[in-house]
């Protein structure tokens, strides 16, 4: 490279300004980590705000009525609409549905919105929508309005559909992600990464030896059983999310700043299957951050953590539970992770999605 | 999961750990030089599991750290061009240019995809004539035999719509650089695993004689980290007591031969020429990159787009060249973790999870702070 001269072409490259103020959506603003809780931060709570939305949970409980209603919507932008173990249909039943039973919410009724784009095929649309009329009679739930929308050609990627979902909150259930307290115990039913990985595989043709499915699956009927063994009285089920976007990683982070606690996790107890720590060995992934869409993680009063977790174990969608980790006061708002060397690490939020490594 | 569980064992680790202890008297300054084996040591802890005595520094084996920023601009630049598909490994997406990044240049509408391999890029130009597809060619002697690949390909099928934006660098003459430094601090290093694979052992020879420096090459899990560590003291004690000269050793058996990957090396040859290379954060050094051979001038995006040369100066408050030599430590810098983090970087080590800062960042925010 020939010294020191600036030659500027079509661009002026002469002084390192810092990068621009943030004006622009980028992908990473839907990736559910820093960037995405930033946008929800500046832009959406101080429009909206009022002490429902600022519990910032998966779900709004409202009371109606003397009945605690919950409220969800959720939209699904999946690619591809079809992959091993479920697709777009499927997943936006599952997706509400899930949202709703993290509150403690028996799940009632659904919503269907679909945007279509210009030029899609009605066969596959049937496809999609056999599959959530599937989906929700297994999971007790009906579709009991909805909306179409189509698009012009290249304005949509084929099809998107939003789902809202209302369900009832039974008596005595109150679950929030700032309830956590230290000394109680981190459960996780089942192995993590699958749905992240399927579909990563499926996106990009990648092929191994044995097929990795989505994990996708209505959660409620796990959630009733594990609440069926806790006190009412002093509420041993602290809180329960499904750690989707973003993965384990970001829905812990979320649960230790909204509580101002420390999370430990015991980094031998993760279960994860072996297929998909291939895959991200692979890829350079980490499996903590990589979605799941039929996985929850509870924090429970560690007197109970025993009972709750033989109750998960019990059901087919929880028979891979473990206890993964418990609350601390250390570290406030801070995930870590003790090794199997005896040695601890933070367990950090991501700014946007990750990234498969170049080597 | 066979050859990765076995070089995770903690039981293992800790044995060699306590053996570490046993054969360390006095103190010692050790260099990994691959990003990959920094990630290990924060990301397991390893430089816990050490003696006091043992001082670990963090080399400047981070590919996408090293990228000057140039490169960044000149690929958000083209990315820009209305006819330019700009093919990228995934994480140079969110590395910062000087002004943007290729994530925000997406974001305005430039056609920029992630591949997986650079024949993945070959494959898109091929299958629209119409773009010019440039590939974002980066890294160590690791990713050259797959990019010099793709410039092949694209040379021998004829695909005049592809070329690459080249920015390769070389391991031994950044060792050479920080040998000849005259604040040197380094007594020792553990070569990169992966780079050996490619290039062999054999061109460390040079090194250990001239600078009378052990070095080892070493892989990628805590127990390699662990055993290199080891075979490093050994000669450095040994050597202390009187007994022997500086050797290259192997610890990456399973990966790493004393000629490396032949075939691969040949690739390389014919398609890149050695050529002096700036490295964001440290400078610029003699010899310590690749580029395009003339043969191969139509598939250089430089030369097919014209960029012309352009310099930019690093962030002045940044230390990453301290931090690239050992000379400080990431937690040691004032804007670590306030002014500068992974989402805002001010130099080369917070860009990249494999950089030194941002492993600090990721890993270590909670002990750094007390």
């Amino acid at each position: 490279m020939s010294a020191k001269t600036i030659v500027e072409k079509n661009f002026d490259f002469s002084c390192p300004a810092p990068l621009p103020a943030k004006d622009t959506i980028l992908l990473g603003h839907g990736s559910g980590g820093k960037l995405s809780a930033e946008l929800i931060r500046d832009i959406f709570l101080p429009a909206f705000q009022n002490p429902v939305l600022a519990r910032l949970d998966d779900q709004a409980i409202v009371n109606v009525n003397g009945q605690r209603l919950a409220i969800t919507t959720d939209s699904f932008v999946v690619k591809p609409l079809f992959f091993p173990g479920g697709d777009i249909g499927s997943l936006a039943v599952h997706g509400s549905v899930n949202d709703l039973a993290m509150g403690g919410a028996t799940p009632l009724f659904l919503s269907a919105a679909f945007i279509i784009e210009e030029g899609f095929s009605i066969d596959e649309l049937r496809r999609v929508v056999n599959s959530l009329r599937r989906a929700a009679a297994e999971a007790g739930v009906q579709v009991v309005t909805g909306d179409t929308k189509v698009v012009e050609k290249g304005k949509g990627d084929g099809l998107f559909i939003n789902t809202t979902g209302i369900g009832l909150v039974p008596e005595g259930v109150d679950l929030s992600a700032d309830r956590a307290r230290p000394g109680d115990k981190v459960l996780l039913s089942g192995s993590i990464g699958d749905h992240g990985i399927a579909i990563l595989a499926q996106r990009e043709g990648l092929e191994f030896e044995t097929q990795i499915q989505s994990d996708s699956a209505a959660l409620h009927t796990l959630v009733a059983d594990m609440l069926g063994v806790t006190s009412n009285v002093t509420p041993d089920m602290r809180c329960m999310r499904d750690p989707t976007r973003g993965g384990v990683s970001s829905t812990l982070n979320e649960i230790a700043e909204r509580s101002r606690v420390g999370i430990e996790l015991d980094e031998s107890s993760l279960p994860i299957h072996e297929q998909v720590r291939g895959a991200c060995e692979l890829l350079g992934l980490d499996p903590l951050y990589v979605a799941n869409e039929g996985k929850l993680i509870a924090i429970v009063a560690p007197e109970a953590a025993d009972a709750v977790l033989q109750a998960m174990r019990r059901h087919p969608l929880g028979a891979e539970a473990q206890i993964i980790g418990s609350v601390k006061k250390e570290n406030p708002g801070l995930v870590t992770m003790r090794t199997p060397f005896g040695t601890t690490r933070i367990v950090d939020m991501l700014a946007g999605d990750q990234l498969p490594r170049i080597c | 999961m066979k050859y990765l569980d076995e070089y995770r064992d903690h039981r293992i680790a800790r044995a060699l750990a306590a053996e570490i202890v046993q054969s360390t008297t006095r103190p010692w300054v050790l260099m990994e030089i691959c990003g990959g084996q920094t990630h290990t040591i924060m990301r397991y802890g390893i430089d816990e599991l050490l003696p006091r005595e043992i001082e670990l520094v963090h080399g400047p084996g981070c590919p996408v750290c090293v990228t000057p920023l140039e490169t960044v601009d000149k690929a958000i630049a083209l990315a820009m061009r209305r006819e330019v598909t700009l093919v990228s490994y995934g994480d140079m997406l969110r590395v910062p240019g000087s002004r943007s990044d290729l994530f925000r240049a997406k974001a305005l509408g430039a056609d920029v995809r992630i591949a997986y391999s650079p024949i993945d890029a070959v494959k898109i130009a091929a299958a629209n004539p119409d773009r010019k597809v440039v590939f974002l060619a980066i890294g160590f002697e690791t990713t050259a035999p797959a990019n010099a690949m793709a410039a092949w390909q694209a040379r021998y099928k004829g695909i005049s719509n592809f070329s690459m934006l080249v920015s390769h660098v070389l391991v031994p003459p950044a060792i050479r650089a920080l040998m000849v430094s005259q604040t040197n601090r380094v007594q020792g290093f553990i070569a990169p695993g992966h780079v050996c694979t490619v290039m062999g052992c054999k061109e460390y020879e040079d090194l250990v004689r001239d600078f009378r420096v052990p070095i080892v090459v070493g892989g990628f899990e805590p127990v390699d980290i662990l055993e290199a560590v080891l075979m490093l003291i050994c000669q450095l004690e040994a050597r202390q007591l009187g007994a022997g000269e500086a050797r290259l050793e192997n610890q990456y058996v399973r990966s790493v031969s004393y000629q490396g990957n032949l075939p691969a090396q040949q690739l390389v040859e014919e398609v890149f020429e050695i050529a002096d290379q700036k490295w964001r954060g440290i400078g610029s050094i003699p010899r310590s990159g690749l580029r395009l051979r003339q043969e191969y001038a139509a598939f250089d995006a430089n030369r097919v787009f014209d960029l012309g040369e352009i310099t930019v100066d690093e962030p002045a408050d940044c230390i990453s060249a301290q931090v690239l030599q050992g000379l400080k430590k990431p937690p040691d810098c004032p804007a670590f973790g306030i002014r500068c983090t992974p989402e805002n970087p001010l130099g080369a080590p917070m860009v990249s999870t494999e950089g030194a800062c941002a492993a600090y960042y990721h890993y270590r925010r909670h002990t750094a702070a007390s």
